[in-house]
């Protein structure tokens, strides 16, 4: 990295970012708000979080042009340790998120990303999506046709303004026009200001009150596991997103010591843990952002706002963020995941299916990821385990020939041994491996149990066609072909 | 004549009858260089990064989607390139067409009634009024 290239990267394009980071400071006022509310904490959280988040990463990123802040993936993850133990240990949670997310960078673990199969990952979005609709249903009971109304204007506002003009962002003008009509009616819905306070205070740094033992240890550290995962699931998604929009490269493992970077410092800050967010960084890339001023103004132009504007954003009905999240849900769902259902490989499509229903099960992103992974691990490996043989009779029925396709390891070798017919009359018997590949002892032992049953019978047995690599393994593992050879050797 | 010509496709119908026109154009002329330029849309990156396993993945599903084209071109026998550029599908054309010079564009039109062209806007014509070149709006 030198010094033309930072250059680049801070300055290329100065006037889109800075334009592209205002508009994404706006769409996220009410985003952090909103998150900070399904989390169960002040709204101030979330946007401390967000301020914090944006800046720092927008220094110590791998991404540039992509925005992180606070988002509802991780929201959702924390919204039981707030219940149980208060915001405190959310903020030691969030430092700790941190922590591991840097010892996860240090050791590049970004490369295991492609190890999560694409079906996981729709089943991410798509479980998010249905995760950030469902929190937002509670907001509807006990409230009277007002609610209902501004919900519903607040939706209108939000796609029907941008078939006429994209000047400006269509959730911002729902928020303010809901809120202009509910000053002005007088109406008696909740607001922001019902839901937690709102200070005109820049954040402060401050160590989590909590007692620092083991026992404090033991509450955070599963939350804080399972947030750096799922953080970095969605920073590394939306790192390809804005890869492939750009058309640029982008340093995953440099993006994943800054999450974990940005998270530190928000949990110092009062903020809770954030990740990268994909609509926020479409938005950014699409208004003309590119490089890491626009995520900086993002935060800085957030923090202006919120100090700005603190008397209103109290204002704000709560039908106008259900509106705003609603629409967040919709953008976050993969639409045409629906539409290739029935074109996807059937176990792809049943990954997806059961990643979706154990996280809205669960309430937790990072189980459903596991099992979807775990599940598609098992999908593969018994799609690999198939193992054909088929046999040919030479010289008037005296030799068989076996040939075996495919791949022989612990999960295959019980149906490679079975499709052989031990007791068969003629005197010679060819197993052609050539297509074959042994890959671990199990299937050197079945291959030793299959020669030796028929050496038993007194059948001459030829194992031809091995590899290299799997005849170093029968070199070194099998017995059928040195003297006083028993099968039971392994 | 047209010798540098820009074809913007996105792979549909009315594209491929625009690559017909394009080659028309060509035909006859040894100078004749056709541009195809495929343009991926922010909306439909998220998509394409969703379904497919990794860039090669993708680069190759978009390739694929102009297959028909470039069997066309290559069985006229003229000389052409493909390039995938990414943003808004209007802008992006025009900027391309206006920083390399072209003798015309050739693009189809995707035939939306009037209200679908008041809600979505329409490509051709954003290209047609902004781009420095003739356009030719293959209907």
């Amino acid at each position: 990295m030198n010094l033309t290239m930072i250059k680049q990267s801070w300055f290329g394009n100065i006037k889109g970012d800075v334009l592209a980071g205002m508009v994404v400071a706006l769409a996220l006022i009410p985003e952090a708000i909103a998150f900070s509310i399904i989390a169960g904490v002040d709204p101030m959280v979330g946007l401390y979080a967000s301020f914090c988040i944006a800046v720092v990463i927008a220094f110590v990123g791998g991404r540039p042009g992509m925005i992180s802040a606070a988002t509802g993936a991780m929201a959702l993850l924390m919204v039981t340790l707030v219940a149980d133990h208060g915001l405190q240990y959310l903020l030691a949670a969030t430092i700790l998120t941190g922590v591991i997310q840097i010892v996860m960078g240090i050791f590049k673990l970004a490369r295991f990303m492609k190890f999560v199969p694409r079906s996981v990952m729709i089943g991410f979005v798509n479980a998010l999506a249905i995760l950030i609709f469902t929190s937002q249903l509670q907001h509807f009971v006990g409230e009277s046709w007002p609610m209902y109304a501004m919900v519903a204007g607040a939706l209108a506002i939000i796609y029907i303004l941008p078939r006429f003009t994209k000047a400006v962002p269509a959730p911002l003008v729902a928020i303010i026009v809901i809120t202009l009509i509910a000053v002005f009616t007088g109406s008696e819905v909740r607001t922001v200001g019902d839901m937690g306070e709102l200070t005109q205070a820049l954040p402060l740094f401050l160590l989590p009150d909590i007692p620092l033992n083991l026992e404090t240890l033991m509450i955070i550290f599963p939350y804080s596991l399972a947030l750096a995962v799922v953080g970095l699931l969605e920073s590394l998604l939306t790192a390809q997103i804005v890869d492939d929009m750009t058309d640029t490269e982008s340093d995953k493992n440099k993006e994943t010591k800054g999450q974990g970077i940005a998270n530190v410092v928000a949990g110092f800050f009062g903020g809770m843990a954030g990740c990268a967010m994909i609509g926020q960084s479409v938005i950014n890339v699409k208004s003309g952002g590119r490089g890491r001023l626009s995520t900086l103004t993002a935060g800085v132009f957030l923090m202006i706002l919120i100090m700005v504007f603190n008397d209103l954003l109290v204002q704000i009905p709560m039908a106008a963020l259900v509106g705003v999240m609603i629409m967040v849900s919709v953008g976050t769902f993969d639409w045409s995941s629906l539409r290739h259902l029935h074109l996807m490989p059937k176990t792809d499509a049943v990954v997806m299916v059961v990643t979706v229903a154990t996280v809205v099960m669960t309430h937790n992103l990072s189980i459903g990821v596991l099992v979807g992974v775990l599940l598609s691990a098992i999908f593969f490996a018994a799609k690999i385990s198939k193992v054909h043989v088929h046999s040919l009779q030479l010289e008037a029925g005296r030799k068989k020939v076996y040939v075996v396709t495919g791949q022989l390891f612990f999960a295959s070798v019980n149906d490679f041994v079975a499709s052989f017919d031990y007791k068969e009359a003629c005197e010679e018997i060819d197993i052609d491996l050539k297509a074959a590949h042994l890959w671990d002892d199990s299937a050197v032992g079945a291959i030793d149990k299959i020669v030796m049953k028929y050496q038993d019978n007194g059948t001459k047995v030829n194992v031809i066609g091995l590899n290299h690599e799997s005849s170093v393994l029968v070199e070194k593992r099998a017995v059928y072909n040195k003297p006083d050879a028993k099968a039971a050797n392994h | 004549m047209f010798n540098k010509i820009l074809l913007a496709s996105d792979g549909s119908e009315h594209a491929i009858r625009a690559v017909e026109k394009a080659l028309l154009l060509a035909q006859n002329n040894s100078n004749a260089f056709i541009e195809v330029v495929y343009v991926v849309d922010g909306d439909k990156s998220k998509a394409d990064v969703l379904q497919n396993w990794n860039a090669v993945d993708i680069d190759f599903k978009r390739k694929e989607k102009l297959a028909f084209t470039e069997q066309k071109l290559k069985h006229a026998g003229v000389r052409y390139e493909i390039n995938i550029l990414h943003g808004d599908p209007g802008p992006s054309i025009v900027k391309y067409a206006n920083e390399k010079v072209f003798d015309v564009c050739v693009i189809g039109s995707r035939g939306l009634n009037s209200l679908q062209e008041m809600v979505l806007g329409s490509v051709s014509h954003k290209v047609a009024k902004r781009a420095n070149c003739p356009v030719m709006i293959v209907k």
